[in-house]
């Protein structure tokens, strides 16, 4: 187990090292004078030498990057172009709204597609079953961000019940409060997680089918246990592993999802903050969030694969 | 049986194939007709309902929906065909190589594309447009690279099966080479199940255009396409509702039928999974 999460854990450093090589590398050289690109078209060489010098874009690429990456490292980052204050500030505070949002459409995920998979495995064939996977068929197929705006036409602009937008804030300094914040991040976690509870449910379905042919279920039937307690006592926890590793790479496509759906409800979480980067080309937030993002996707499929061995002792010893 | 009375039997690949056919003769037919030039702004007919002349109403400048949602489907095929293109030939290569040279090779080439999954398409995409601005080109390139590791995985995955056959190690034994076996033997054995891929990824790339577009990253105006069709029917929500249902309808359409076709395909190609499922 130990050498197995040493080299688990040495892959995932490494791999966040070539990402950060990657990213540096189109966004910091591959324009060339970054300076230019963020000045545009039409401004004087003495302004777009005056912020080389700002961004300290005249020292070698090397030096730059150690800056970089040393920096994080220690917890410091660079100061945006726009705002004027750290990016490591202006990610954290959007951070408040992208994380809970993330979480709570991955909760809603995991909730709806176990059940949906259940039912359908234990109807095999029936109706229930059929229906689940044909809803699911047209789940997948749905854009989130189409079904973002269908949930506000409903319950905003039917209903209303809800605003179309906007977040209030966590506290009452804020004008808002716990409540009126989880609120308004319903519809949109709602939105992201109807694609991923989609394809989660057919994993589901087809992993506890899978585990249910297994002979040590039917000696588990055979000894007196009824389909219900076999279900939950064998068949749940051995149906797992493959729900596991699918939800471990839907974390990473809810992240970026959550890009554009907050974009769909106006919410001030890190999807807002990049896009307001594009516009204003600020390319040391892009740059910053891009990495961040990667970042994510990168430990949560190291997180997954540790997960996967503590659940399932047999792959250990396997890929060690 | 033939393989087309035996398709023609299969609900999924009957119901995907005429909804990918739709989506094809679509595009086509805009190239050529279209009930009113899709650009045309005409404010005296903005916001029109639904009517004989406009059979899905007008947009905020009065112009015709329904064209534009059959000239969009060029950027939703155009997109798809390049992008899984891009995906299949660069991810093929390095998948056939992977399985035929194994040790160093293999290892790299799948570490290498692990490591291309930390960046989703819309990362990609948003480093690109953060450069150099948005446009259909960026959109085509950061799907495209998300495409090539899927296509050199199933690929590796599938020819690995296949050197493992007697007819390889007798090809081998009578002095082929690698590169003759992988085009003689491998590329024909695993056809079928990149097309089957070929035609899910062509899904996830309509999908993951119209989220482009729809975020500003993708096909820039005056060429219309569906995900920015949405964006601009979301300002309206609350005056015309009809005009965000549209385009979306014609995105999960279009993504179903393929879908559906790729399920379908695999059924037909591989007879032992489908009774097994």
């Amino acid at each position: 187990m130990g050498l197995f999460l040493l080299k688990r854990f040495a892959t995932f450093v490494a791999t966040l090292a070539v990402a950060s090589v990657l990213v540096f590398a189109v966004l910091e050289l591959l324009p060339g004078n970054a300076a230019e690109v963020i000045l545009g078209d039409t401004a004087t060489p003495e302004a777009v030498a005056a912020l080389q010098a700002k961004l300290g874009l005249d020292r070698p690429p090397l030096q730059r990057y150690l800056d970089w990456v040393g920096g994080w490292l220690q917890g410091r980052s660079a100061d945006s172009i726009s705002y004027g204050s750290p990016t490591a500030e202006l990610i954290a505070e959007r951070l408040r709204v992208t994380l809970p949002l993330a979480v709570m459409a991955m909760a809603l995920t995991v909730v709806l597609a176990i059940g949906l998979g259940l039912y359908a495995a234990s109807h095999h064939n029936r109706a229930g079953d059929i229906g689940v996977m044909a809803a699911s068929q047209l789940g997948v197929a749905v854009p989130n961000f189409w079904f973002a705006m269908l949930l506000i036409l409903v319950f905003a602009v039917k209903l209303q019940w809800v605003s179309a937008g906007g977040f209030p804030g966590w506290t009452e300094d804020e004008g808002g409060s716990p409540a009126e914040a989880l609120a308004a991040l319903l519809l949109p976690a709602l939105s992201l997680a109807l694609v991923q509870a989609a394809i989660l449910a057919r994993v589901t379905r087809s992993a506890v089918l899978e585990v249910m042919r297994e002979d040590y279920v039917r000696t588990a039937r055979a000894k007196g246990l009824s389909r219900r307690q076999a279900l939950w006592r064998h068949v749940l926890r051995n149906a797992m592993i493959p729900v596991l590793t699918i939800s471990g790479l839907q974390f990473a496509n809810l992240v970026t999802g959550t890009i554009v759906v907050e974009n769909v409800f106006v919410l001030p979480g890190i999807g807002r903050l990049v896009f307001q980067a594009i516009s204003n080309r600020d390319l040391v937030v892009v740059r910053d969030v891009v990495m961040l993002l990667a970042a994510v996707v990168v430990l949560v499929n190291f997180v997954v694969d540790v997960l996967y061995a503590i659940v399932d002792p047999r792959l250990r010893r396997a890929d060690a | 049986m033939s393989f087309w009375s035996r398709a023609l039997r299969h609900p999924s690949f009957v119901v995907g194939g005429s909804l990918s056919l739709l989506l094809a003769a679509a595009a086509l037919l805009s190239l050529v007709w279209q009930p009113h030039p899709p650009a045309e702004i005409d404010m005296a007919l903005k916001l029109q309902p639904p009517s004989a002349a406009r059979w899905l109403g007008s947009d905020a400048f009065g112009r015709d929906v329904a064209s534009q949602l059959l000239v969009g489907a060029q950027a939703s095929i155009l997109v798809g065909v390049i992008a899984v293109g891009i995906g299949l030939v660069a991810g093929v290569a390095l998948g056939c190589l992977a399985a035929a040279r194994g040790g160093w090779v293999d290892e790299l080439i799948m570490r290498a594309s692990d490591f291309t999954f930390a960046f989703p398409a819309l990362l990609t995409a948003i480093m690109l447009t953060a450069i150099y601005g948005p446009g259909l080109v960026t959109s085509i390139v950061a799907i495209g690279i998300f495409n090539v590791p899927v296509f050199a995985r199933i690929t590796r995955s599938t020819a690995q099966a296949v050197w493992a056959r007697e007819f390889v190690l007798a090809a081998r034994a009578a002095g082929k080479s690698g590169w003759r076996i992988t085009w003689d033997h491998v590329l024909p054995n695993i056809a079928s199940q990149l097309i089957v891929q070929a035609s899910i990824s062509f899904a996830t790339a309509i999908l993951a255009e119209a989220a482009l577009s729809y975020l500003g990253l993708g096909t820039q105006p005056p060429q219309p396409s569906w995900g920015r069709m949405l964006s601009e029917a979301q300002t309206l929500l609350f005056q015309a509702p009809l005009l965000a249902l549209w385009p979306g309808v014609a995105i999960v359409l279009s993504v179903l039928g393929l879908n559906l076709m790729g399920d379908g395909l695999r059924d037909l190609m591989d007879p032992k999974l489908a009774r097994k499922r």
